[in-house]
This record gives structure tokens, sequence and C-alpha cells, in this order.
């Protein structure tokens, strides 16, 4: 069993954001980037399932510019075989990632794919659920648990009301939650080894997928402070405040 | 055009936040439908029928819409939309699953999460954990949007009486299977819509120490919140969290017990009309957003607070 494993390099989740001055965007020169949180149980998942016997090869891919090249570098040292970088610049729609990521199932036939449930800095939601829709593949989001079966998979996902289990057949989807585990530290001679490891590059323009933004971002803005409040010194003041400064209990 | 919304119910009750979702659908247009997929869901329609925002309801009762599942969700919603200029759902577990793959199909880049209408092809939504918010317009002929539930108020419940039309049921694949749902029953408010939520953090240190927030939120009749190290240390239930992959709260009144407020926690909160924080730590981050702090051990101090809370001749409920 192949799994391809997609990640995204974002600004990393410790950093407190800027919004440039012009309103185009976040300050994203010299700040610390970091795989997305989530992506990372992607790829523990993937690496558990082959330490397992489970999976045979597990294959990463990222769309990004040459930087993204670093987590692709990541995910080998934590032990995926080999990587895939898809060159991009500039902003790349989930649907156009989607879309790549389609291009990329095709070439390299993976029997499920693991992605984060949600990119930190987007905060879009999108990618997973729409490669499924391209793929017609079954998908599982949000897993918190996932259990191989013979041609198909119990998957365990967080929803609203509580724990919710479906069965998908494979070839699947599945979008991880930061609960599905705990993701390693590279080792330093992994790190090494991780160097030694083959990263494809590609070009997103050579798969003929159209990666011009449909949405037009027309600002970007800080989000309204809230007024700085007051420490209270004790309980009784604070009841006290609560009931009749704020009129809340 | 008309915008179409996809309910969220249990076949037999409308889920609250598909009321938000009705009132962020009827700001971008009046002329608003409202399917329903379900299995012997005839409450639902009805329910729905009543709500004066709703000008028609299109009803599809099938076994395959027993229990929800996107992939059969999708065809049914794809097959209509060329009826409408815009799809709509909440922006919670229900709509971020479904409308992504709505979208793909109809090759359509989604909105998601959007906290406020600007126009019918201009939307507000939140980025990086509401550290920025993002005004951006779509350009697709279809647009597929999400709202986040708690930026709208929900609309009225009775007072309309839409039509209900049957409709066509989707194709039924055997791509995925429902296994069970383990619903948390509680006879509290629900979290996401809650006047009072209490959270207990790290700080609360076991499962066991909840009963002292549990105290608290019976007294305040409350809804209980965690952060997300809570839920990582098996404190208490996934259905709890509050934070940017957790749930979003706007309650009038928040108190946040032992929880340093990392940004990915503040990003579920900090929209809340009062902030209460308790927390040992004076630097904490949660005092930064907090009306009011009270820099103390959460062991004394939350006993302390009900002792207060009972003093009170009345508490608003």
């Amino acid at each position: 069993m192949k799994i391809l494993v997609a990640v995204k390099r974002v600004i990393d989740y410790n950093v407190q954001i800027r919004v440039k001055e012009d309103g185009s965007g976040v300050v994203t020169d010299n700040v610390k980037m970091s795989t997305n949180p989530p992506d990372d149980n992607a790829i523990e998942e993937a690496v558990k399932l082959k330490e397992a016997g489970k999976a045979s090869e597990v294959i990463v891919v990222s769309v990004g510019d040459e930087k993204a090249q670093e987590t692709v570098r990541k995910a080998l040292a934590v032990g995926a075989d080999r990587g895939i970088l898809v060159k991009a610049e500039g902003m790349i729609e989930p649907l156009a990632v989607s879309k790549i990521l389609m291009k990329i199932v095709g070439k390299e036939k993976p029997d499920l794919v693991f992605m984060g449930k949600q990119a930190i800095d987007d905060d879009c939601n999108q990618t997973g659920q729409m490669l499924a829709a391209l793929l017609k593949w079954p998908q599982a989001t949000f897993a918190s648990k996932i259990e191989v079966k013979d041609k198909s998979l119990e998957v365990t996902r967080e929803v609203d009301e509580g724990l919710e289990t479906i069965e998908v057949n494979t070839p699947a989807i599945i979008t991880c939650d930061l609960r599905l585990n705990e993701p390693r530290y590279a080792s330093l001679p992994n790190i090494m080894k991780a160097k030694k490891k083959p990263i494809e590059q590609i070009n997103a323009s050579d798969l003929s997928v159209d990666t011009k933004p449909r949405i037009e971002q027309i600002k970007v803005e800080e989000p309204p402070k809230r007024k700085a409040g007051i420490k209270v010194a004790s309980v009784e003041e604070l009841v006290q405040k609560l009931k009749n400064e704020a009129k809340v209990i | 055009m008309s915008v179409l919304l996809i309910s969220e119910h249990n076949n037999k009750e409308v889920k609250p936040f598909t009321y938000n979702a009705i009132s962020a659908a009827s700001q971008i247009n009046e002329d608003l439908h409202v399917l329903v997929l379900g299995s012997n869901s005839e409450n639902v329609a009805k329910s729905i029928s009543e709500v004066p925002n709703v000008k028609k309801v299109i009803h599809v009762d099938n076994s395959m819409y027993e229990n929800y599942l996107a992939e059969n969700y999708t065809s049914a919603i794809t097959k209509i939309s060329e009826n409408y200029s815009h799809i709509i759902c909440s922006a919670n577990t229900f709509g971020k699953n479904l409308m992504p793959r709505v979208a793909a199909l109809l090759d359509v880049s989604q909105v998601s999460d959007i906290t406020k209408v600007i126009s019918e092809d201009t939307f507000l939504r939140p980025i990086y954990a509401g550290n920025a918010f993002a005004t951006v317009k779509s350009n697709d002929k279809i647009k597929c949007v999400t709202i986040r539930p708690t930026s709208f108020d929900p609309a009225p419940t009775t007072g309309g009486s839409a039509e209900i039309e049957n409709g066509n049921p989707g194709d039924e694949t055997s791509l995925s299977k429902f296994i069970k749902k383990e619903e948390i029953k509680s006879d509290r408010p629900e979290l996401g819509t809650a006047r009072v939520v209490i959270s207990g953090g790290r700080g609360m240190q076991s499962g066991e120490n909840f009963k002292l927030i549990t105290a608290v939120a019976d007294k305040l009749n409350a809804a209980i919140g965690a952060s997300r190290a809570a839920v990582d240390a098996g404190y208490i239930t996934n259905d709890h969290q509050v934070g940017q992959t957790g749930k979003v709260v706007v309650p009038d009144l928040y108190i946040a017990v032992g929880i340093s407020g990392a940004i990915q926690h503040l990003a579920g909160m900090k929209e809340s009309k009062v902030i209460v924080a308790i927390n040992k730590d004076g630097e904490a981050p949660i005092f930064s957003v907090a009306d009011y702090g009270l820099e103390a051990d959460l062991f004394d101090a939350l006993p302390k607070f009900l002792e207060e809370l009972n003093k009170l001749n009345t508490i608003q409920k």
C-alpha cells in the first residue's frame, strides 16, 4: 500500500502575525516558517503505518515555492521515502492545489492520501475534500483514529457533537486532526540521511493546471483591538464587577 | 437567482446553527431556498418552512440520507446547483466536510468561514486564527460559501409558511459507510450558543478537577469549554475544545480558568463580550484579552467564586 502525504509550508504557529501596512497581506519576510501542524500528524500516521508493515512506501508532496523543499525534506527526515515539490509562485487556492494533487495521484497511484485537516494560514479547510471530490474517492475528514482493514479504513472523526466512526473504501483521502498521534522529532542521523533521499521537482505550469486565483483578495486588515481590561484583587471584587459593572451575571 | 442553503439536522430536529446560516444567506439574497436531505425528516422540512426568511424548502426524503455522509449529500446538491447563484452552509464540522466536495465538482473556489456579508460577492473572513481579516471577492459564477455561525444571529423560527417541494435524491454511493456516532448528551446549553461559557485548561491538572468547573457551570447555566491542551491531556472530550481547530464561541461571558491563552485558543473565544481570566501566572497571554483578570490559584479561586455566586440573590440565566 502506497501513501501520499501532502504538506504545506506555513508561518510557524507561534509567530505573532503582522498585517502589512498597505493591506496586501501579512508579513512573511524574515518570519519563521514550519510545516502546517496537522500535516505533521499526517506524516506521522503514514510513517507509523509503514513501520507496522501496512504501507510499502510513503511519498510526501508539497505545492509551493522553492523553499517548500525544506518542508518536504523535514518529512523525509521523519521517515517518508521520497519527496515531490510542485513549484508554484504566489497564492495557490485550495481548488488549484487539489487539481495539482490530482495530477500527482494520477502519476503515483497511491492507495491513500493523507494531509492535515486545515492549514493554519488561510484556515480554508478545503483541499482534502476537494481532492476527494475530483478523484471520486471517499473522504474521512478530521480523523483522530485510523484503523486499516482489508480494502477499507475505519476512521474515527472529531465532529461537533463528539466522535463519529465511518468506514471508507480505499483508495481514500484522510484529513488528519491534531489528536491523531504525537508527531516525532527527526533525529540528527535521520536528518543527515534525509539529505540523500530524492526530491523530484515539477513545475506547476507543466501540469496544465490553471492556478490563477479565482478569489480576489481586496484587503487584509488587523482585527479590532480589544480594549485593555483590568486586574481584580479578589474573587469578591470579580463577582461584584461582573454583577454591577459588566452586568453579565 | 436564488440562494440555496444546505440544512443540518438529525432527521427530527433542525440543528441550531442552521438558523444562523439562514440569516446570513438571506443577507446575500432574500430569495432563499433551503435543502433538506433526510430520512423520515418531515418534521425538519416543516420546521424550516416556518422560518420567515425562507421562501421555499426542497425536501428530499430517502433512506440513503439516514446518516449524513458528504459523499451521498454532494450529488443531490450539484444536480440542482445551476438554479442558484450561491450555495451556503455553516462552517461547523458539517459544512466544512461537505462544501468543498460540492465546490470542487462545480469547479468553484470556495469562500470559507465568513463573518460578514459585504455584498453578494464580497465577504469578510478571518485568516491566521483571526489575527487578520481578509476582504475577499468571489468571481465564480456559482459562489460556494460557508458562514461562521456565531457571527450571525439566528433567524426567527416561527411566523413563516414557505412552500415545501419534494426534490430528487442524488446518486447513492457505496464509497463510505456510517458506523456510529458517540454523541455526548448533556442538559447544559450547547457550547456554540451558550450565553455563558466556562473553560478549563492545562492548569486544571486532571479530568477529576473539572468538577470545580462543572459546579460553577451549574450555577451560571453555562456550557463547559476547554483548551486544546486539556483535551489532548484527556481531561475532557474533544467536543468541548474551543479554538482555531475546535469551536468558536461568542458568549456574553467567557471564563477562562487555568488557560494560558495560546493564539490558537484566543481564536475561538476573543470575540466574547466579557472575558474573565483566572490564572496564577500573571504574565499569561490570556490576561491581554481579559476584561477582568484574577491572578490567583484556581483551586482557591473557583470554590470561592462559587461561594460568592451563591450569595447573590439572583443570577441571570
